[in-house]
């Protein structure tokens, strides 16, 4: 295998933070909004800045092999943190922010980390509640200082105080951290990321140099990325998306990571930068045409005209000149105007205008969706990937996109389909283990390196694009012995605007049943445009009205599932709309907001029951759990419904 | 203890320093109405000093009256050490004496950058025609005052909002947005009227958050007007309970909830 970094001795983070320093000194590396202002950060200011960093890091006493874990949301220093730590020989664990006090326990606990480095007051609060469960834990860094002033200062330090002692003890230190750095190269660890786990405890994914770097390299030709690229940092930096991208392919290329200046700022932000690079999971897409079509539902009868005359053209001709397909003159004209008129201003209003290659990944996008941007002429394309695969395992394309596969396998990627249709992948983005968890690695990893990815899926044979139908542990079967693949059918459930979350239930039964979420935004917009009073989520998720328009897309989808002859038994007979959110605090969700099937099956096993029992409502009583850890618990009353389903008798003799 | 005059302890071990405020024998009349009676209690630097009562006690009066806004006929203002002349409520501001209002009182028109930046008007030294020419002086206090409005913009959290009209705010956040502008004036003494008033306990928790975390970085000292009991109790070092205008208690929440008085205000006891 051909390995670049072996030839130019770029073999870790380090070694390239140096070139880019060297060869691109003044260009921007970060960027953070703060006080109002993008402040800016050049190669070789972060250069400094991190070798000041790993500099306080020795003289603290880090040893090589140490875990930094890094809480907090995407600061600059944080990400200097990361490649601070691989330059003294310490592995970066970045950790999930929102993640309450125990669960962060378990990971910290689990990697053994002697160092933690916390974002703010609020992190620095949940490491010191769990601090007496975690024996190795010795020191606490924290970068913003506020309200931190009145806490014991034994073993908690502030980040710039730490760099400052670094650059104090420069000259002595400076030899041994010279000889740390010489140590490193593509086997070397580079970062452990924890996966969110959609069963059981979380799993600490061990990444190599050589994954990072060589996926990195790998993907950037692929899309062809070079030094100019802004990519604004604004998911979790535990995910390996961020990582990959903010670190991995910045660092490779050379380009600039932006960072919003709080969560709530990150769209404003995004239209400041205008990045020519974006990473988005589809919520933050359905999320701003939803922001859209309200507006655009205030907006002046003329402007309202204009937008659905060029959207209606765009629909048309839009994604065909973006492929660069043939389109006729007139329509090419037209297609012009619109750009004036309503594309151009409305890419400049979301953010988009520089945009050359934008990616969606995570879940399934719905095609509206997705059409709806790149008929705007925004470059969206989708990817499939995994922690344990380094990100990379299928991506789209340019001229070869489309909203239902997930691509041809990246450069260097091996796919094989098993049996039972699991999805296999070898690349050299694979991952080097689970720390201390050598039978998930066996289980996962076999002795050829090919890994197992959990989903199921096939190999379109024309064009030679993977599609995904499901999770392999969730494909199952009902009780007349046809295909059960649940999250098909919630996909199509969830790309209607009002639908935020479903979950349907069917293996092994005779007939499928679901649970939906409400999305509070578009349907509580609804409601406020007809005059539809509610005072809680609960009751407008109640609300007859409401039940009405969910009946209809329930039956909407069975429909349409129904075309499908393998899976037209998944039509969903019964639903009801949950009166309160799936939520990653209440451990229903994933902290990437991946549905726990197995959990939600127990805890809301009454209404399941009643699902299946014929009756019409259900009584339940459900506890939850409020940001700050409280418990509480919600009681209510459900509607059941009943779905027209389209009979599917045809589809059980062609089974057999 | 607490007339010693090298100030005290609190219970969680801040330091509060000497007198920054002394009313002595207020009274206060509108035409025949006695708004405030013969009342005299003193401030001291870096405490949080609550007013409390029943409605109608004279509280806001209280408060109009260290803010320069009404002037008693009886009594003295002494601030840092020097009786007060009656002053215009721009001369009091001047002074380092900073408000919020209990009805909102923002320019609603106006974003909230613009909104938090009025507050630093006192601080100002130039006039228009420099400020128009926006050149050399004009230029680095314009820049200044924007590195304060973002230091609080900051501190309070409402960086989101930034550029929005405070018209389109909802009613917890234009409480925190006046908050601003007074914090941007780099106040001494900070007054507060019903900074909790009509909201819900979530947005009550930030505020009370905020305003310790106002005294604990900035040092500022704060007095407050609160109706909500359990609010004050957990925030203030210090409190005075008026009544019909009077003064009926002077301590710190545990002393004052163990006043007979003000158990009798509260309950609402007939009185002869």
């Amino acid at each position: 295998m051909a390995q670049p970094g072996a030839q130019t001795g770029l073999q870790s983070f380090p070694a390239l933070l140096a070139r880019n320093a060297q060869q691109m000194a003044d260009k921007p590396a970060y960027r953070e909004k703060e006080f109002g202002i993008w402040q800016c950060w050049s190669w070789r200011e972060t250069a400094e800045e991190v070798e000041a960093l790993a500099l306080g890091f020795l003289n603290l006493g880090v040893n090589e092999g140490d875990f930094i874990a890094i809480i907090g949301r995407n600061r600059p220093p944080l990400y200097w943190a990361m490649v601070a730590a691989q330059m003294v020989g310490a592995v970066p664990v970045p950790l999930y922010q929102d993640a309450g006090a125990e669960e962060m326990a378990y990971v910290l606990g689990h990697c053994g980390a002697r160092f933690i480095i916390a974002g703010d007051q609020e992190q620095v609060d949940k490491v010191i509640e769990v601090q007496d469960q975690l024996h190795q834990f010795e020191h606490l860094i924290y970068l913003d200082p506020r309200g931190m002033r009145k806490y014991d200062h034994t073993t908690l330090h502030d980040y710039a105080h730490i760099q400052d002692q670094g650059r104090a003890a420069k000259d002595e230190l400076t030899p041994e951290l010279d000889r740390r750095r010489a140590r490193l190269d593509y086997d070397t660890i580079c970062v452990m990321l924890y996966t969110s786990g959609t069963t059981g405890r979380p799993k600490g994914v061990v990444l190599s140099n050589r994954n990072v770097i060589e996926s990195a390299r790998f993907s950037s030709e692929f899309d062809h990325l070079t030094s100019g690229e802004d990519i604004l940092s604004y998911l979790p930096m535990a995910w390996v998306g961020d990582f990959v991208f903010s670190v991995g392919q910045a660092y490779w290329n050379g380009f600039c990571v932006n960072c919003p200046e709080s969560e709530d700022t990150m769209m404003s932000d995004l239209r400041e930068i205008g990045p020519t690079y974006f990473f988005a999971p589809p919520r933050v897409f359905e999320g701003q045409l939803t922001n859209v079509m309200i507006r655009m539902e205030d907006a002046t009868p003329f402007k309202k005209r204009l937008f659905d005359w060029g959207m209606a053209h765009a629909r048309k001709v839009g994604t065909a000149v973006l492929d660069g397909r043939p389109v006729s003159f007139m329509d090419r004209v037209k297609y012009a105007i619109g750009n004036l008129t309503v594309y151009g201003p409305l890419k400049n209003t979301l953010g988009f205008t520089r945009i050359r290659v934008g990616y969606t990944a995570g879940e399934a996008i719905g095609p509206e969706i997705f059409e709806f941007y790149r008929s705007l002429g925004i470059n969206l394309k989708q990817l499939y990937g995994q922690t344990e695969a380094t990100v990379f395992i299928t991506a789209q394309p340019d001229g070869e996109v489309r909203s239902d596969t997930v691509g041809v396998p990246c450069p260097k990627v091996e796919l094989k389909i098993e049996e039972n249709g699991e999805v296999y992948y070898r690349s050299p983005g694979v991952f080097v283990e689970y720390y201390k968890n050598p039978e998930s690695t066996a289980g996962t990893k076999d002795a050829e390196g090919w890994v197992a990815t959990g989903d199921a899926g096939f190999i379109e044979p024309e064009t030679g694009h993977l599609r995904i139908i499901d999770r392999a542990k969730d494909v199952g079967k009902m009780a007349d012995g046809s295909l059960f693949a649940p999250k098909y059918v919630e996909n199509k459930l969830k790309f209607y605007p009002n639908i935020l979350e479903a979950v349907v239930f069917g293996n092994g039964r005779e007939e499928c049943v679901a649970f939906i979420n409400i999305d509070l935004a578009a349907v509580g917009n609804w409601a406020e445009r007809n005059n539809i009073g509610y005072s809680s989520y609960q009751e407008l998720a109640g609300h007859p009205q409401v039940l009405a328009t969910i009946q209809d897309h329930v039956e909407e989808t069975n429909r349409s599932v129904a075309e499908d002859t393998m899976l037209s038994g998944c039509q969903v007979h019964r639903f009801v709309v949950l009166h309160k959110e799936l939520d990653a605090d209440d451990g229903e969700l994933t902290r990437t907001r991946k549905v726990r099937r197995r959990i939600i099956e127990e805890k809301f096993a009454d209404i399941i029951a009643a699902l299946y029992d014929g009756s019409k409502s259900v009584s339940t009583r459900t506890e939850v759990t409020y940001e700050d850890g409280r418990k509480g618990a919600i009681s209510a009353t459900l509607e059941i419904r009943d779905a027209a389903v389209v009979p599917v008798a045809t589809q059980k003799v062609a089974a057999e | 203890m607490l007339d010693d005059s090298e100030g005290y302890v609190t219970t969680d071990g801040r330091k509060i320093g000497g007198v920054v405020m002394e009313m002595k024998n207020i009274t206060l009349r509108f035409g025949g109405v006695v708004a405030i009676k013969d009342i005299s209690f003193d401030i001291r630097e870096g405490e949080i000093r609550a007013i409390i009562g029943p409605n109608g006690a004279g509280k806001s009066s209280m408060l109009n009256v260290i803010s320069g806004f009404y002037v008693p006929q009886e009594g003295e203002v002494w601030f840092r050490g020097a009786k007060r002349p009656p002053m215009k409520p721009y001369e009091v501001a001047r002074q380092g004496i900073a408000r919020t209002f209990q009805n909102i009182a923002l320019f609603e028109g106006m974003t909230v950058l613009d909104n938090v930046m009025t507050g630093r008007l006192t601080q100002m030294s130039q006039n228009i025609f420099t400020q128009a020419l926006w050149k050399g002086k004009a230029e680095k206090e314009e820049v200044e005052n924007r590195e304060m409005a973002e230091k609080i913009i900051d501190f309070l959290e409402i960086q989101r909002i930034r550029k929005t009209p405070v018209s389109r705010l909802p009613y917890g956040l234009k409480k925190r947005v006046e908050l601003a502008r007074a914090l941007v004036a780099e106040p001494k003494l900070l007054l507060l009227d019903e900074p909790m008033a009509g909201m819900n306990v979530e947005e009550k928790e930030d505020m009370s958050r905020f305003i310790l975390d106002v005294n604990d970085e900035f040092g500022t000292t704060i007095a407050l007007i609160e109706h909500d009991m359990g609010v004050v109790m957990d925030l203030s070092d210090r409190v005075v309970v008026m009544d019909y205008g009077k003064k009926i208690g002077d301590g710190t929440p545990d002393e004052v909830r163990r006043n007979q008085d003000v158990i009798d205000a509260y309950l609402g006891v007939a009185h002869d």
